[in-house]
């Protein structure tokens, strides 16, 4: 098999996207395959205590790319699931300590030694962002169901289609049932209709994702929580299998006559 | 009332149509990456050229961006009072002179000119 490169990213801040790559690095590693996540957030790092190796953590990439060390001494490995590593961000410095030719060096000295290469990108357009997508080959886009981060999400879009990403698919994080049946959140069909890109994935509100991260336990170590499922069927989907996806409004949402008593309630 | 009773009953017309909504226009203005100025300017060019062919009502010209999938049209309604009896060739020549006198050879004869 080829390696992949794939960056995930998003353009608003806070939506999921060190969520996103950390639990699907996990879950693509105990499907067997030999996984780097790598930190591009230069001077916010933020993959390492996600993923709970920030005590690990002695090099960076950028060591790498100055040839302070060499690439498996940066490289931190993940002691829970075989052929999962971290590759970290530097903590000290700033985003304009890489340029894109060497972002794009970094991603081929990657893609010799790994079978999914993915990239955790910086909120925002900028040298970030740019650096973080340039030697990737395909994209994940993260959004939630809100006008902000569609509207952010659909500018990204447009700049990765620029950058000849493809595929470049959706993953739509946080989607609340509960708000969606009464009306008050946009559903997934409203995104699609906004974005026109394909899906790969729905991930439910839930809050094991704080707990998980409060304890740095990627949430697709285990198998119980419904965004841990999610992030499995969507890691699932990346190595090319057909899943179907669950209608979210059925498990949680509240059925016709529980809709009545909701409504009586309210007016008594 | 009874709409409103509807409305709550089956759960739509919440703020997520409103989302939608705003949505749909502020990223047709994002993708067409046009400013209000601009559009006036435009608004303002298109009349100018337009009046030199006919009557219009500039009180009522509807011009807006129009979204399908991941492209954006512009579309214009331009309402007609009068078109002008056949914009006279000499009138082009003086405005452009070589454009004009290159645009003649390509009349058929026998139109009229």
């Amino acid at each position: 098999m080829d390696p992949r490169v794939i960056v995930i990213t998003s353009g608003k801040g806070g939506v999921g996207k060190t969520t996103t790559t950390s639990n699907i690095s996990v879950a693509l590693a105990r499907a067997g395959h030999k996984v780097v996540a790598v930190d591009a957030d230069i001077g916010l790092r933020n993959l390492d205590v996600v993923m709970g190796l920030e005590n690990r953590v002695v090099y960076n990439f950028i060591d790498v790319l100055e040839g302070t060390c060499r690439l498996n001494q940066a490289l931190v490995r993940d002691k829970r699931v075989d052929n999962l590593f971290l590759l970290p961000a530097a903590q000290t410095r700033t985003k304009d300590a890489v340029s894109a030719d060497q972002m794009e060096e970094l991603c081929g000295m990657l893609r010799k030694e790994f079978d999914f290469i993915l990239l955790d990108s910086p909120a925002g357009i900028e040298s970030g962002f740019r650096n973080a997508s340039i030697g990737a080959d395909e994209a994940l886009v993260i959004t939630t169901p809100e006008v902000p981060a569609v509207r952010d999400a659909d500018r990204i879009i447009g700049l990765l289609e620029s950058m000849g990403k493809s595929p470049i698919r959706l993953v739509i994080n946080r989607l609340r049932s509960r708000l969606v049946k009464q009306g008050e959140m946009l559903d997934v069909r409203d995104v699609l209709d906004i974005l026109a890109i394909d899906l790969v994935g729905i991930v439910p509100e839930d809050d094991s994702v704080v707990k998980s991260a409060n304890r740095g336990e990627p949430l697709t170590f285990g198998d119980s929580a419904p965004a841990a499922q999610a992030f499995q069927r969507i890691a699932s989907r990346i190595l090319g299998e057909t899943v179907p996806f669950p209608d979210f409004s059925e498990e949680q949402g509240r059925g016709f006559f529980a809709g009545i008593r909701k409504f009586f309630g309210r007016k008594e | 009332m009874a709409l409103e009773f509807l409305k709550k009953f089956f759960g739509s017309g919440g703020s997520k149509n409103i989302a939608k909504e705003r949505l749909q226009i502020v990223l047709i203005h994002d993708r067409a990456d046009i400013s209000p100025e601009m559009l006036e300017q435009l608004r303002r060019d298109m009349i100018d050229v337009i009046t030199r062919y006919m009557d219009i009502d500039t009180s009522k010209i509807e011009m807006d961006f129009d979204r399908a999938d991941r492209s954006v049209a512009f579309v214009a309604n331009i309402p007609v009072i009068r078109i002008k009896r056949g914009v006279a060739p000499g009138k082009m020549e003086q405005e452009i002179p070589d454009g004009g006198k290159k645009a003649q050879p390509k009349r058929k004869p026998g139109q009229p000119g």
